[in-house]
């Protein structure tokens, strides 16, 4: 079990986070670039010194500043993938897998039968001699995986994983990658800045924005219920904030109210809209909407077979659309608008 | 020889017509350099508004830069050879012996390896340097051995006699055959043992005006300057011999 | 379909700047030129005899025995010193790096002169040891090599420790992730990544020793056999024996481009 107080400052960036990771557990660190994502794995792999905090793994101290405590990194249990793989280039794959053995004292002949083992499972036993740089993108992350997993460490570490690869092998090694992480025993923690490839693989996300973690929880309660604007945006809801009244009416800043399904007391609250359940009109709608206001069109973006309508006015969000809707509606920048929310498609939550 | 000492009178005045500031390079041999410094001193102080220019090398060096057409005015050769080689390429003429240098085993003070004569030089266990063969003192110091029927155990041949000497003086090398003039350059730093005249061999230093000089007039009066009675004093004062 | 005329392929990264081939032109000449010269006054029709001569035949064995040596001690000594000036913060290390770089800048015959007061029969280190066992640097073999790679090791440090400072140190931490101790990662991951700096360097201080005069002669001494390199003997002979001489500098000539030539592109290359 992993456990880090990471308190980390680089240039511009000042890390102070807490986070952990179970035995089992995959852990996603998401955030935007600059974040302090990396630093925050590269210092759980010491590879970065803390400046403040404490670093356990299984209830021994890796990195505690305060005692003078330092594990060097080759001392660590650890297995780390990186970005772009730092497979060694003059090495075959095969010795690549079985460099983690040698180092840890294993004998040519019996790191190399282990290796060749660990390729096949990864289905890479034809390319046990071919160089790095002969492997494509998806075969090359599987011998730096396979790599880093021979020597059977307690806390897998991954950067970035799917980073280096291109949009269509991104999809297929996304699904393997899940496959191969669920058969490792221990810990595993993984840092990626795309939304998709942090909900498929972990089992809890950490987001970390500007070196401060701004929402853990599993992929579902995070995106149905993001607590903030980048969080909100990365899977692609509306995000408001306002002040709920006691009853089931929300302020927001703008001035405009919003009535929701569930009485909430005086709170701040986060009030997030999927785009899929705003409706427009070009005339003032009848019906049961309880949140119906006018407003005008900021802009139109095409997203495959969908449109998105980006809102002005009080209240200022996201509608999705189809083209047929839209061109139905005559929808152009600048066209005034009716809009309608129900009040049970408001996911209201303390901020 | 004597005679054209009499033609160069020590106090010749150039005519001060257009000639200001003459500068002559003179290339002299390794051996010559406290002499030859100190008779371009003298020549200037008598000489006014004359420059001497001295540039020191191995004979055979000198000779190579004159042939390739090297500027300079006089050459001072450490054995006639060399000289002879430059009057027959026609660069230079008439050559006169400016002085006679005798050879010498030159060992650092103290004398620590303990050599009494040319018949230690066959012994494998000091450290023996001779100048190279090409070299005048080295192709002397060579004869002297034979003469003396020593087949020498050399540990190294120096480029130049300077150079040899140095090591010498510095205690690298036990023993070296030299110039009598170089030992009395090093002062306390180089014990000499005489070599018995039967063997010995002289070198004859020859000078001369080199034909393509640009100030035959000036090269020709410090040829006659060093030939001179003032010039043979400061030589003879450097422990050369009288041609 | 219009038809174009066929010509030859343009580069990928378009015309070179029109300056450049000419000045370059005049560089290639600059030093190509004089060589020419010299093999101009080789006496070919002699050079058999002249080439089997053992004034010949010993400075060349010589000259490459020492100058291999020489490279062999630089390599083992001068790669860890690159790794230290280019991947550790110790301090001093600007210092440290300005006194290698010096035997490159002083006169070769000031460093010969230096080692003789160092390791010379009355030298500071030289003397205690001649006393005591009778062993003596100068006047021997090992006096050239020691020579050779005073002046030369400097060439094999600067060119490795840049290597280093370009090649990617993120292989590194990839191998301590791995557990691999510092040693085996300089074994196996810094030394094989800069492989092509290490060649360049091993070259260069080979070409520096093979030419090595002025410390070689005023430390080693000159001894036909024992420390008679070919730069020496070239120099001896150029007035004495000028036949000798020109078949010595041929033999360097084609010694050193025998190394020089085969040396690709690609190893010189940081990427593999």
């Amino acid at each position: 079990m992993l456990r880090a107080d990471i308190e980390v400052s680089l240039g511009d960036l000042h890390l102070d986070i807490a986070l952990t990771a179970d035995d089992g557990e995959i852990v996603a660190l998401l955030g935007p670039n600059g974040a302090g994502k990396t630093t925050a794995l590269r210092a759980v792999a010491g590879l970065q010194p803390l400046d403040g905090g404490r670093i356990t793994l299984d209830d021994t101290p890796l990195d505690d500043p305060a005692t003078g405590t330092f594990v060097a990194t080759a001392q660590r249990p650890i297995g780390f993938v990186f970005q772009d793989y730092l497979l060694f280039p003059r090495m075959t794959a095969l010795d690549n897998v079985a460099f983690g053995l040698r180092a840890r004292g294993h004998h040519k002949t019996d790191a190399r039968a282990q290796a060749g083992e660990w390729l096949e499972r990864f289905g890479l036993a034809d390319h046990a001699d071919a160089k790095p740089r002969t492997l494509s993108g998806g075969q090359a992350q599987r011998v730096a995986l396979a790599r880093a997993v021979a020597t059977d460490p307690r806390l897998l570490l991954l950067d970035e994983p799917l980073a280096a690869l291109d949009a269509t092998t991104r999809l297929t090694v996304r699904t393997e990658l899940r496959r191969h992480l669920t058969t490792f025993r221990g810990a595993r923690l993984l840092v990626t800045h795309d939304p998709i490839d942090a909900v498929v693989l972990a089992d809890r996300l950490v987001i970390i924005e500007a070196g401060r973690i701004t929402q853990t929880g599993t992929p579902a309660a995070v995106t149905t219920r993001p607590a903030s604007p980048y969080v909100a945006q990365l899977v692609g809801i509306n995000l408001l904030h306002g002040r709920a009244n006691g009853e089931r009416t929300v302020r927001l800043a703008t001035g405009a109210t919003l009535t929701v399904a569930d009485p909430l007391p005086g709170l701040d609250v986060a009030v997030a809209i999927r785009p899929q359940a705003v409706t427009l009109h070009r005339h003032p709608p009848e019906g049961s909407a309880r949140n119906t206001w006018s407003t005008t069109i900021e802009g139109l973006e095409a997203d495959r077979d969908r449109v998105r309508v980006t809102l002005d006015g009080p209240v200022p969000i996201t509608a999705e659309l189809t083209p047929a809707a839209v061109a139905e509606l005559e929808l152009a920048p600048g066209s005034p608008v009716w809009a309608t929310v129900k009040a049970v498609d408001l996911t209201t939550y303390e901020r | 020889m004597r005679l054209l000492a009499v033609v160069g009178a020590p106090a010749l005045l150039l005519s001060a017509c257009g000639e200001d500031d003459a500068t002559i390079t003179v290339l002299a041999a390794a051996s010559l350099t406290g002499a030859f410094e100190e008779l371009g001193a003298a020549f200037e102080d008598t000489n006014p508004g004359v420059s001497v220019e001295v540039s020191f090398a191995a004979s055979s060096a000198l000779r190579e830069q004159i042939l390739a057409g090297a500027p300079a005015d006089v050459f001072a050769s450490a054995d006639p050879s060399n000289m002879d080689q430059v009057v027959e390429a026609g660069a230079a003429s008439a050559p006169a012996d400016l002085a006679e240098n005798e050879l010498q085993i030159a060992v650092p003070a103290g004398n620590p390896a303990g050599i009494a004569g040319l018949a230690d030089f066959a012994d494998a266990d000091p450290l023996i340097g001779l100048c190279a063969e090409g070299v005048p003192c080295g192709r002397l110091g060579r004869e002297a051995l034979a003469n003396a029927g020593v087949t020498p155990s050399i540990d190294t041949n120096e480029p130049d006699v300077r150079a040899l000497l140095t090591k010498v003086e510095a205690g690298e090398l036990d023993a070296g055959i030299v110039y009598v003039t170089d030992v009395l350059s090093a002062g306390d730093a180089v014990d000499g043992i005489d070599i018995p005249a039967e063997d010995n061999v002289a070198a004859t230093y020859p000078i001369a005006a080199l034909s393509d000089s640009t100030n035959r007039e000036v090269a020709d009066a410090f040829v006659a300057f060093v030939l001179s009675d003032q010039g043979q004093e400061i030589l003879a004062s450097y422990g050369f011999g009288t041609p | 379909m219009s038809q174009r005329p066929t010509g030859p392929r343009r580069a990928p990264q378009g015309r070179t700047p029109w300056p450049v081939i000419p000045l370059a032109a005049v560089a290639v000449a600059y030093v190509a030129f004089p060589l020419a010269a010299l093999l101009q006054r080789v006496p070919w029709s002699d050079l058999g005899s002249l080439l089997s001569r053992p004034l010949v035949t010993d400075a060349l064995r010589l000259s490459v025995t020492t100058a291999c040596a020489a490279t062999g001690l630089s390599l083992l000594v001068g790669v860890p010193l690159a790794w230290v000036l280019a991947r550790t913060h110790l301090p001093g290390r600007s210092l440290v790096r300005a006194l290698v770089i010096l035997p490159m800048v002083l006169p070769p015959v000031v460093g010969g002169a230096a080692l003789l007061f160092a390791f010379g029969r009355r030298g500071l280190l030289g003397g205690p040891v001649y006393d005591s066992t009778g062993f003596l640097l100068p006047f021997s073999v090992w006096g050239v090599i020691a020579a050779n790679t005073f002046v030369a090791m400097p060439f094999l440090v600067l060119t490795v420790e840049s290597g280093l400072r370009a090649a990617d140190a993120r292989y590194e931490d990839a191998a301590a992730t791995l557990g691999a101790s510092r040693w085996m990662i300089f074994r196996r991951v810094t030394v094989p990544n800069a492989a092509p700096a290490i060649i360049a360097g091993a070259v260069l201080c080979w070409a520096r020793a093979l030419g090595e005069f002025g410390a070689t002669v005023t430390f080693a001494g000159n001894l036909q056999g024992r420390t008679q390199t070919m730069p020496l003997a070239v120099f001896l002979t150029l007035e004495s024996d000028r036949e000798a001489a020109l078949a010595l500098s041929l033999m360097l000539i084609v010694v050193s481009l025998a190394v020089l030539v085969p040396m690709r592109d690609r190893w010189l290359a940081s990427v593999p």
